[in-house]
């Protein structure tokens, strides 16, 4: 028995050996694959990884001189000097506001224009409005926010000196703090809708016609052919970009929303990440800040987990 | 296919409409734009001009080429949109070809070690002090390194040579005695050609127009990239710049005002040239990038 059992270990540790021999073989055939490598190794270790683990000065009273590790611990201090700054509901409050804001109005728009720009059939004119509609995916952020600044001027901005023409009244657009987040989403939509389309429209190409040939022999009209036809086939597309839409909803975009703040919509205007780029990098409250990036990334972990259970419990495609 | 009753019609029709007035809503303001810069600034403010340019003339665009901070602006950032993309290519291309072979000891591994990274950050203030520790602080390299590569194009160049490199091409060099490196370079590269159009253009525009790096890593004028010169231009003198009116120089000032808003057309549209002129030629490869990451990511 024990003879047998050594024997069979001893040979168990052969195979061992000559597997673990070919993967280094193998390692060693393909060296150079590795060296591919080596840049991205090295640039997500260096600007992903490192910052993960400076992550820690969130939890620590960082001192410059003493370095990330030789600064002291302090626990959840800073965070909860966060949840009980004043600023704290105002801060939530205009990040979630904007964030669902934004989420409503643009996530449906870029669906409807795709199921549309579908049923043209002219494809000259299906182009051109492609062509137009993607453009101002590719306006910077920096003259993006200079239009609308220069639009909604009062008394004599465009939109104004429109608004006056159709009988209305101007309106101190980026002085009125109410007006700061339709202003951001209504711009957003129109820089980004028409590029959103594109996946949609992709998904739709690749619905077979012989589908359609059935629905049109059953006698299916061009709306029943959309809703029986086109939104089932891109409804996976829909929830995974609902999921993944839903995990930012947090995180709405530092550029825009900075550039586009003044101090007379201040109360609105500030979110989570301009509060972390002026307490961190204006004050120097390294830690603090740390801190609240952090809160902020663990909401949206949050959510993105939430919103993909829920999805799963519904019987939908889901990311994981 | 041609059985519209009529209702498809009606509907057609109405969708055509309302596609029209989409289109109109989006190009309306890049035309004002574009007229606005060559109208005189006085019509501008009267509400003047609608769609078509009013008393013609350059003198924004006269203004904007004499401003020699645009111009710094702009070689930088030529600079930084060649160096940077050079970089990004270097760095995903070979990074995606690997990955794409599933021959590869740890690929699974190392894949999800850089995709955690799309997920997961340190933040703005942690990586700011890597980039500080390093001294990249008011150097080129703070414009071009913190974004050298992204995960996400890593994959969609992946997805991509894994399905247009057949395996049977590497096992027929490699019998020729072929080297990985020998196959990545005058094999996979080659066929791998749209491809890469597709990830230079997404990553050269998005150099173009980044300004967020420049903002939180230089301080030095002399190394401002052009969108950081537009900020002043467009943004930051756009509020308070009337505080500064005397009465007696109202009405100059006021002149004054205006020019300054036409210089602000003329530099939204000198700014966005080289993408607006670009744009229609390289349209099609941008909707097909986002295609080849839709079909698996």
């Amino acid at each position: 028995m024990d003879l047998g059992r050594d024997a069979a270990q001893g040979v168990e540790r052969f195979m061992a050996a000559v597997v673990r021999k070919q993967l280094w073989k193998r390692i060693f055939l393909n060296y150079e694959l590795y060296v591919f490598l080596l840049p991205a190794f090295l640039y997500f270790a260096i600007f992903h990884y490192a910052p993960l683990y400076g992550l820690q000065i969130a939890f620590k009273e960082f001192n410059p001189v003493k370095g990330i590790w030789g600064s002291p611990w302090v626990g959840f201090e800073h965070v909860v000097r966060f949840f009980r700054s004043f600023h704290f509901w105002t801060l939530i409050r205009n990040t979630l506001g904007i964030g669902v804001y934004s989420l409503a109005v643009g996530f449906p728009i870029p669906i409807l224009l795709a199921l549309m720009l579908n049923e043209v059939r002219n494809g000259a004119f299906k182009k051109t409005v492609q062509m137009v509609t993607y453009a101002p995916h590719f306006i910077s952020v920096v003259v993006m926010v200079g239009m609308i600044l220069t639009f909604l001027k009062t008394p004599n901005g465009l939109v104004n000196q429109l608004l006056r023409v159709f009988g209305g009244r101007a309106v101190a657009f980026m002085a009125r703090e109410r007006w700061f987040w339709t202003v951001y989403v209504l711009t957003g939509v129109w820089q980004n809708a028409g590029w959103g389309t594109i996946i949609y429209l992709a998904s739709l190409s690749a619905i077979d016609t012989e589908v359609y040939e059935a629905s049109i022999m059953d006698g299916a009209s061009r709306l029943q052919r959309i809703r029986h036809i086109n939104i089932p086939a891109i409804l996976p597309m829909i929830v995974v970009l609902l999921i993944l839409d839903t995990g930012h909803v947090l995180s709405v975009g530092f550029e825009k929303i900075y550039l586009m703040q003044n101090p007379l919509n201040l109360a609105f205007s500030e979110v989570i990440s301009t509060y972390v780029y002026k307490a961190g990098l204006q004050s120097f409250q390294y830690s603090f800040a740390s801190a609240v990036g952090l809160v902020n990334s663990a909401v949206n972990f949050v959510l993105l987990v939430t919103v993909n259970s829920i999805v799963r419990v519904s019987g939908e495609t889901v990311l994981w | 296919m041609k059985r519209e009753t009529a209702g498809d019609r009606v509907f057609l029709s109405l969708n055509f409409v309302f596609l029209l007035l989409a289109m109109a809503v989006v190009a309306y303001p890049l035309l004002f734009v574009l007229s606005a810069s060559v109208s005189d600034p006085d019509a501008v403010y009267r509400g003047e001009v609608w769609l078509l340019p009013r008393g013609l003339t350059l003198e924004g665009y006269g203004r904007v080429f004499e401003n020699r901070e645009i111009w710094t602006g702009y070689r930088n950032t030529v600079l930084y949109t060649c160096l940077g993309t050079l970089i990004n290519l270097a760095v995903t291309l070979p990074c995606a070809y690997a990955l794409s072979r599933r021959d590869l000891v740890g690929r699974n591994p190392i894949t999800i070690l850089f995709t955690f990274t799309m997920f997961f950050s340190g933040g703005i203030i942690p990586t700011y002090l890597v980039v500080d520790g390093l001294g990249l602080r008011n150097r080129i390299w703070a414009m071009v390194l913190p974004n050298a590569a992204a995960m996400w194009y890593i994959l969609i160049a992946r997805t991509y040579m894994q399905n247009n490199i057949p395996d049977s091409l590497r096992e027929a060099a490699f019998l020729d005695g072929s080297s990985n490196t020998w196959f990545f370079l005058r094999v996979v590269m080659p066929l791998s050609a749209p491809i890469v159009a597709v990830l230079a253009l997404f990553y050269g525009v998005q150099h173009w127009n980044a300004y967020f790096n420049a903002l939180i890593y230089i301080s030095r004028r002399e190394l401002f990239p052009l969108q950081l010169i537009l900020r002043e231009i467009l943004v930051i003198n756009d509020m308070g710049g009337s505080a500064m009116m005397t009465v007696e120089s109202a009405e100059a000032m006021a002149r004054m005002a205006r020019v300054a808003e036409l210089v602000k057309y003329a530099v939204m549209i000198v700014s966005s040239l080289p993408v607006l002129i670009a744009y229609p030629f390289i349209q099609k490869y941008f909707t097909k990038g986002v295609m080849v990451g839709a079909i698996k990511g």
